[in-house]
């Protein structure tokens, strides 16, 4: 079903003579739709959204100013923490900036290691995402098989850097340990599974008329709003914007392989879900094509000072996280402390569209335009 | 135009903010390692001791590191070195691999609405904005990504205001984005965005009047 | 005291007896009914998602609905300050009452019928349809403005899908020719091609007319992916949100009564009731008793119980399969298909039961 913005306000109460009341509706900071403390002030006229407002800051650590307090390395964690969903392409972040600062050479093996990584940690966190988003949407079920496989991407990781979540994997000039064959043969397998298991997921969620119904039409975002608002990620290319980190603002080897940029072209809910359907399978492909061609050598430069003291200036770099770009940018005095850091978080720019795209609609089809934004409010607040 | 290239660009912001004579490079160089100065031609840098109150709007800057504040902080223990950068508005073309960005453009702040809204006709995306405290120069920054989906250039503005008044108007009639930017480059530096209708704090709690993220700022709590 | 016993099995005390004994059970079958749908629920949604369910408290956990009712039952029960007090009281009162009076009214056996009605059907609807009331009195006396939506919700979820579902039963009342549900079982006895769902030359859509008593019946007891009322991602836990102890739990358990009671008509209606699928006096003598006596009210409460639940197994099946449909979409299917559906099956069926 298919409503503008001005049809769904020409239905409510108001314009057929009702009283123009309208009643304020905070949805969280604690509720079940909003998966953690974010707070939505909704102007409902009964079912009605008029306007909502998203409250943010109520997990905000200021990480930015912990960044202008403690040296290089010591910041790397933090990074892992902000979207805890994609720590690895965060961390990847903090190191590429420094090292596109203190041109610091990463090893090819380190290279191939940080792509493999980086895109299993994409897949797990669009299965958790769409978890979470098929469960807004009433359907229990997919998120324990989403978990379920999730939890084999899982297991790799921690076998290679001991963490399961917050992956501090990453360091200046390479990766912390190197892979074994256990890792490589664990992913090889995977590979196949996960292609058989989105083909499940295809005949039990993706074709469901259900949920068809529900995010199909809904949630319009057109291009233009995206322009303005900042968009990136799965919600940009679910506008009709072939625009990815990876090739646009290429890092790492992602140029050495063979893969594509999902792009839907309606702009709705269900555009931005088959974008992250469509991603898990180009992630493995770029997967299966690393694994495959993974050479030996050393995981880390040999030569990475204790001391990091990255020369003045200014500098930025971007990475294509779950969630879309996100950029760090680093001001750097020449001294051993960044002088200011900024993360650039792409949950932050997709939630700013919410008030203007979500104005008109019903209740449940704003939570279900607001999963599909697919938010994590730590990244949100940072 | 909808997707300009680089050197589109730089023709255009040239005739805008046409070029200062020579550059002059001139910096009291930090000792152990000499910082390396981007690829890209480097205009004017003066020695420019703190440009205060002097043309407060207009004065703007290039990427410039400042010297390391005095911050009463336990981590912060030797100054750094002091790397100065004066130039006159203007857009450099920077190496991509060096930096990250292909477009460094530096203009008054009054200027900056002007520029928004060539931007977006040449369909720039707002990718994010933050500030930049320069205590040692009296001086903050705001800085601007702006990202083109098609062309994948990556241009960054930079307004420089006075410490004592940071004032400048607010993009948030041509870049909806900017809303939440300058809401929250508000709570960190103070900075005020003029014709912002809400300007609230964003991330901080709702009656916070610091902001941490000066240079001078000790503790909230205080 | 064996004198006693013949007293009362003697008129006119024999009913009362009859009387306080059907209560009794029906109480307690509620009660246990649904406690341990809880318990199936649980077991079925962890076996759809892979996992073991509740395994804690007895084998596979069969305590556990035990262990929660005496959670619930030594909770307090809050009333929130700005509350209408009598009104938030009385509706856990008002859910639970209507739906035991519906099982008193059911024929679960050829001779276990605790009240054989004449206008059972109408009975039944007409205890049946307090149920939205109390949901809406529960949820607006709470001033809560979660409940206070999915009460708006509830009422009109209720409304439409009371008109399918009326024309489908009228659509049964015509094949059968009679409101008295022991009857309607009773004329569907013999081999099973005598149930109503195959009565083909009555109503050629009965298919159809099953399928829409069950739809409606999902949605009139908020089931999902019907439940507008509950909807706890959008509406936290909806009409229920400022409930605790075991005034939620009533409002469960006359959740679980509910489905009991519509898919017991549902069997009732179009599977035969209690009937066996194969007529009993075609067996061999020496099995005469499984048709006659206590046998054959065992078997044919065997029978009941098997059909009744098969069909609340996949009730609980779609809830864990769907996601829940949005809220004008439910409307539309109900105005759009499923009366549309109801009153050409209504029409053709009187048509042929009027001809033929």
């Amino acid at each position: 079903m298919l409503l503008t913005k001005e049809q769904a306000l020409a239905r409510s109460a108001h314009s057929v003579g009702g009283p123009n009341e309208t009643f304020v509706l905070n949805l969280g900071p604690q509720h079940p739709a909003t998966h953690g403390v974010l707070r939505v002030k909704l102007t409902m006229d009964g079912e009605f959204v008029q306007r909502a407002e998203p409250v943010c800051g109520y997990i905000h650590r200021m990480h930015e100013k912990m960044g202008e307090n403690r040296n290089y390395s010591q910041f790397l964690p933090n990074t892992s923490r902000l979207d805890y969903l994609s720590a690895m392409q965060y961390t990847h972040a903090w190191c590429g900036v420094v090292e596109k600062a203190c041109k610091i050479e990463v090893p090819e093996r380190a290279e191939y290691i940080r792509v493999i990584t980086s895109e299993l940690n994409r897949i797990a966190s669009h299965l958790v995402g769409w978890g979470a988003w098929v469960m807004d949407l009433g359907g229990f079920t997919p998120i324990l098989y989403a978990f379920d496989d999730r939890e084999k991407i899982l297991d790799l990781l921690e076998h290679i850097c001991g963490a399961r979540l917050t992956f501090c994997y990453y360091r200046f000039g390479g990766v912390v340990n190197d892979v074994d064959e256990y890792f490589l043969n664990g992913t090889r397998e995977f590979v196949p599974y996960m292609r058989e298991r989105m083909k499940m997921y295809k005949k039990l969620v993706t074709q469901n008329i259900i949920l068809r119904k529900r995010i199909e039409g809904i949630g319009i975002i057109t291009p233009d709003q995206c322009r303005r608002y900042g968009a990136c990620g799965p919600v940009l290319r679910g506008s009709g914007i072939q625009h990815d980190v990876r090739r646009a603002e290429p890092y790492s080897i992602y140029h050495r392989f063979d893969y594509d940029i999902p792009v839907y072209h309606e702009c709705d809910s269900m555009a931005r879900y088959l974008v992250r359907m469509d991603e898990i399978e180009q992630s493995l492909r770029i997967i299966e094509q690393a694994v495959a061609k993974i050479p030996e050598g050393p995981f880390v430069h040999p030569k990475v000072p204790k001391v990091i003291k990255v020369p003045a200036g200014d500098y930025t770099f971007a990475t294509e996280a779950g969630r879309g770009r996100f950029m760090v940018r680093l001001v750097s005095d020449g001294s051993d402390i960044p002088y200011r850091v900024k993360l650039r978080t792409p949950c932050l720019a997709n939630l700013s569209l919410f008030e203007e795209t979500s104005a008109g609609m019903l209740l449940p089809d704003a939570l279900a335009h607001m999963g599909s934004l697919d938010l994590v409010i730590p990244d949100i607040d940072r | 135009m909808s997707s300009p290239t680089v050197e589109q660009l730089l023709a255009e912001f040239a005739s805008l903010y046409p070029p200062p004579p020579a550059p002059v490079v001139e910096t009291p160089a930090p000792a152990p390692e000499p910082a390396p100065k981007p690829v890209a031609p480097k205009p004017v840098a003066a020695p420019a001791p703190a440009v205060e109150g002097a043309a407060p709007a207009a004065a703007s800057a290039a990427p410039v590191p400042a010297p390391k504040p005095a911050a009463p902080k336990p981590p912060v223990a030797k100054p750094g070195p002091v790397l100065q950068t004066e130039r006159a508005p203007g857009a450099i073309a920077v190496d991509f691999a060096a930096k990250g960005y292909h477009l460094d453009l530096s203009i008054p702040a009054a200027d900056i609405v002007a520029v928004a809204q060539r931007l977006y006709a040449l369909e720039f995306s707002l990718d994010t904005m933050t500030g930049v405290d320069w205590m040692k120069l009296e001086q903050m920054e705001v800085v601007y990504d702006f990202v083109h989906f098609t062309t994948n250039l990556h241009l960054v503005v930079r307004c420089r205001v006075p410490r004592a008044n940071p004032e400048l108007p607010s993009i948030i009639a041509i870049f909806q984005g900017a809303n939440w930017h300058e809401r929250e480059t508000h709570d960190f530096f103070g900075i005020r965005f003029l014709g912002h209708p809400n300007l609230v704090p964003f991330l901080l709690p709702e009656d916070a009047t610091y902001h941490p993220l000066r240079k001078d700022f000790i503790r909230a709590a205080d | 005291m064996s004198a006693v016993i013949e007293l009362l099995g003697q008129e006119p005390y024999w009913s009362f007896v009859r009387l306080a004994l059907f209560l009794g059970g029906v109480a307690a079958f509620v009660g246990a009914n649904a406690a341990y749908l809880v318990w199936v629920e649980r077991k079925t949604a962890a076996y759809v998602q892979r996992r073991p369910g509740p395994m804690e408290v007895g084998p596979q956990g069969l305590i556990q609905p035990i262990a929660d009712a005496v959670k619930l039952l030594s909770k307090q029960v809050l009333v929130p300050p700005e509350a209408d007090g009598i009104l938030f009281r009385l509706a856990p009162v008002l859910i639970m009452t209507p739906a035991m009076m519906c099982f008193v009214a059911l024929p679960y056996g050829s001779a276990l019928v605790p009240a054989n009605l004449d206008l059972g059907l109408l009975a039944l609807f007409a205890f049946a349809s307090v149920n939205v009331m109390a949901l809406m009195l529960g949820a607006w006396s709470s001033r809560n403005k979660f409940a206070i939506i999915s009460a708006a919700r509830v009422v009109s979820q209720n409304i439409a899908y009371e008109i399918p579902m009326l024309l489908t039963v009228v659509t049964t009342i015509l094949m059968s020719g009679s409101m008295n549900l022991s009857t309607i079982v009773t004329q569907q006895g013999g081999w099973f091609w005598n149930w109503n769902i195959f009565q083909l030359h009555h109503n050629p859509l009965v298919w159809l007319s099953f399928l829409t008593f069950y739809i409606c019946m999902l949605a009139e007891t908020n089931r999902a992916p019907f439940d507008m009322a509950e909807s706890e991602s959008e509406l936290v836990a909806g009409a229920f949100t400022e409930y605790a102890g075991m005034s939620f739990g009533v409002f469960f358990m006359a959740e679980y009564a509910n489905i009991v009671i519509g898919c017991s008509l549902a069997v009732i209606l179009f599977l035969g009731g209690w009937n066996c699928p194969i007529p009993l006096d075609i067996l061999p003598s020496w099995l005469g008793w499984l048709s006659t006596g206590i046998g054959g009210a065992l078997v044919g409460l065997g029978f009941f119980f098997a059909k009744l639940y098969a069909l609340i197994f996949t009730v609980i099946w779609i809830r864990w399969t769907f996601p829940r449909t949005q809220f004008y979409g439910l409307l539309n299917l109900s105005w759009k298909i499923l009366i549309p559906v109801a009153l050409v099956t209504l029409w053709l069926t009187s048509f042929l039961v009027k001809v033929l």
